[in-house]
């Protein structure tokens, strides 16, 4: 396997993390609001948001530096990473949020940062294959 | 250094929800085994947490699996592209397999929503064990979908 088909092979991989994540937080906060959903699935949620987005942005980024053709100011990547910015703020207050050991559901605005989350998320995935202002 | 790969423009939409199917099936079957692994464990809340993982194979999978499926099918009629290549064949052979393991859970997972306090049991795991197998297949899929062995 070349270094290109790692990282994209990485990338992709990160990104199914990512959305699995976004699924499991979705499950939880629009969900029946059980005690022991929130406790079985909001770790797990928030274990492969994390890990997801950090391995979008990293590999995404040494993709964008690895293939001729793609630079980091092509206006598809930086919208690639503004759009990661905002989920991931999205994402780092549930996450914060779950850190001082509330309930999902309890936390202010969840439902609503979960709704950027996935936006931001659909966006990307529209963006990647779109590739606009490539 | 490479060069970006160039796709038909006419294959993107069929591509969104091919990859937008993929990433849910294999989001909704993780929700799945965290789901069934807790209630394996026999603590409180085992029927919620057994009829979740039967909920989401019932309305997260299955439909996430039609979504993927049917997205290979368009990009594959579209363009007429050969079934004759391993990383195609890896495709078609994880998602049609894979089709049964998932039909097989569900009719398990329904099995083991019906028990109640009695626990998940064996039939609990057999799902646990299927969907985990499941994704670990899709990830051998997306490998091949990367990296498009010859």
């Amino acid at each position: 396997m070349s270094l290109y088909e790692w990282l994209l092979f990485l990338h992709l991989l990160a990104a199914f993390l990512l959305v699995a994540g976004l699924v499991a937080y979705g499950v939880v906060v629009y969900g029946r609001g059980e005690a022991v959903v929130s406790r079985a699935l909001a770790p797990a949620a928030a274990a492969l948001w994390n890990a997801g987005g950090l391995g979008v942005i990293v590999f995404g980024v040494w993709l964008a530096l690895e293939v001729d053709g793609y630079a980091l100011w092509d206006g598809w990547i930086i919208a690639a990473i503004v759009l990661w910015f905002v989920g991931s703020g999205a994402g780092g207050r549930l996450g914060a949020g779950l850190r001082e050991g509330r309930r999902a559901q309890a936390i202010d605005g969840s439902r609503a940062l979960v709704a950027v989350m996935a936006l931001a998320t659909l966006l990307l995935l529209l963006d990647m294959i779109l590739k606009p202002w490539a | 250094m490479t060069f970006a790969a160039i796709r038909p423009d006419h294959w993107d939409f069929p591509l969104f929800l091919h990859v937008a199917g993929a990433m849910l099936l294999v989001g909704a079957l993780v929700v799945v085994v965290v789901t069934m692994a807790a209630a394996l464990r026999n603590g409180d809340g085992v029927e919620v947490l057994a009829q979740l993982a039967f909920r989401t194979l019932l309305i997260g999978v299955l439909p996430a699996y039609v979504l993927m499926r049917g997205g290979a099918e368009w990009i594959a009629s579209e363009e007429g592209v050969p079934d004759d290549l391993d990383w195609i064949g890896i495709g078609y052979g994880v998602a049609d397999g894979g089709l049964l393991l998932t039909l097989i859970a569900v009719v398990l997972a329904w099995r083991v929503s019906r028990r109640g306090a009695a626990g998940p049991g064996g039939i609990g795991r057999a799902v646990l064990v299927l969907a985990a197998l499941l994704i670990l297949a899709y990830g051998i899929a997306i490998w091949a979908m990367a990296t498009k062995p010859a």
